[in-house]
């Protein structure tokens, strides 16, 4: 048997967490997307779109990720596409990342005042108009803190990807484990990496909270 | 193409999700109590308690909530036993949601606690309440009732997140859809059912602890 040093784990969970670096970003870009997309059809104003999209948010805030995925991995399938735990993850993270998003930014541009909207529309702009220069530069402002502390959720969730097969930081923990039976310091050393990543963008969610407090 | 769905085939292992339910709303329930009660202590210990202790706790929070559930799962089920505890994935789950929920709990319930105002503190000592009376029957009944939908919230995330203990073999909700489309091959109906179950119980637990709360926690 192959002898690990703790050197050695750690340096094989550092390889690993690459993945779940990528999934976050595939994940956090994706939804991000998906997620302005829908908070701009909801905008919109057009009559049920609201309610299907506040039936799709309530949909992903209140079922477990897991689900999603394992409905992901299964459902393409489903379509006789042959899926890998990448695309399955991708999908399932983009589609919950957008669902929490477009929630967290429509209450930013609720929080822009009526008068805004109003003021803009007597200036003859039309809606595309009002949202790219009077109304989405302001809700940006209050919407960087939460969405930067939304990441954080989303890096956390890319543990869940582990339990399809997609062989992340938490995988490569498990594979770690079972192959040099150290469970308690493999599995200290994953939630020391998985902190490493997350602490400062919540320390930068916070501080940046507290700037627009500040300011405010 | 044609997709054939057949959820009859799932339905029909009807027992299995009715226990799943059970263990599902079991563990939360008992994880709630113990967490809520965590956070408190903890929220008592960060805004009042001595310094060392609040930095001990300040580590816990940010450890706990910067790290997966699904990491802090298995460090417990797996890691623990390493260092001679022994436990049953039904207990590391229970201690699992804890460890969790007492985190996130511990920062709603400051954030409550924070916002009472200071005369109330000061009226409480004027009429020779004690540090503990104050605190028990002046500050937390109204820092509660100020976060209680936070603290539902909260409660409903924990719950669904312990949808990964069936990985561990506890046999909650999502245990039993694994079971089931182990047994007959219809994972996407399995997982369909056992989501849909997932979404009726947050909506219906966030409507109980909704109703609840006012009635039993700071009586109106």
């Amino acid at each position: 048997m192959v002898d690990f040093s703790i050197w050695d784990i750690f340096r094989n969970l550092l390889l690993a967490a690459r993945w779940t670096v990528a999934l976050s970003l595939i994940a956090f870009a994706g939804g991000g997307l998906v997620g302005l997309g829908l908070l701009i059809a909801r905008l919109s104003g057009l009559r049920g779109v609201q309610t299907l999209i506040s039936v799709y948010v309530q949909l992903f805030q209140g079922t477990p990720l897991l689900m999603q995925l394992f409905l992901a991995y299964f459902g393409i399938a489903l379509f006789g596409i042959n899926t890998s735990a990448w695309v399955a993850a991708s999908v399932a993270l983009t589609l919950y990342s957008s669902a929490f998003l477009t929630e967290i930014w429509r209450g930013c541009v609720a929080a822009i005042p009526t008068g805004q909207w109003e003021a803009a529309e007597s200036l003859a702009l039309n809606f595309a108009e009002q949202l790219r220069y009077v109304v989405l530069p302001q809700a940006l402002r209050i919407a960087i803190p939460p969405t930067v502390g939304f990441l954080v959720q989303v890096i956390k969730g890319t543990a869940l990807a582990s339990v399809i097969g997609f062989i992340e930081l938490t995988k490569a923990g498990t594979m770690i484990t079972n192959a040099t039976f150290k469970p308690f310091v493999v599995y200290s050393c994953v939630a020391l990496v998985y902190f490493a990543l997350c602490f400062p963008i919540s320390l930068y969610a916070k501080k940046l909270e507290r700037k627009f407090n500040v300011q405010r | 193409m044609r997709i054939q769905l057949d959820f009859l085939a799932v339905l029909s292992q009807w027992p299995l999700l009715a226990k799943g339910v059970l263990w599902t709303l079991g563990l939360t329930a008992i994880a709630s109590v113990i967490g809520v009660l965590a956070g408190v202590a903890c929220a008592w210990a960060r805004s009042q308690g001595p310094g060392w202790l609040r930095w001990t706790v300040g580590c816990y929070v940010e450890l706990v909530r910067n790290t997966p559930f699904i990491v802090q799962l298995f460090f417990i089920f797996f890691g623990l036993p390493a260092a001679g505890f022994k436990l049953s994935p039904e207990v590391a789950s229970i201690i699992a949601m804890v460890v969790n929920l007492g985190a996130y709990a511990t920062e709603i319930i400051r954030a409550g606690i924070d916002a009472t105002p200071k005369g109330q503190v000061e009226a409480a000592m004027s009429l020779a309440l004690g540090r503990a009376q104050t605190f028990i029957r002046v500050v937390l009944p109204p820092a509660l009732k100020k976060v209680w939908p936070a603290l539902v919230g909260q409660i409903i995330i924990v719950m669904l997140g312990s949808a990964v203990c069936g990985q561990i073999s506890v046999e909650d909700l999502s245990y039993a859809a694994n079971l089931i489309q182990s047994r007959n091959f219809r994972a996407f109906e399995a997982f369909i059912v056992a989501t849909l179950i997932y979404l009726a119980l947050a909506i219906a637990v966030r409507r109980l602890l909704t109703w609840l709360g006012p009635r039993f926690l700071w009586g109106r």
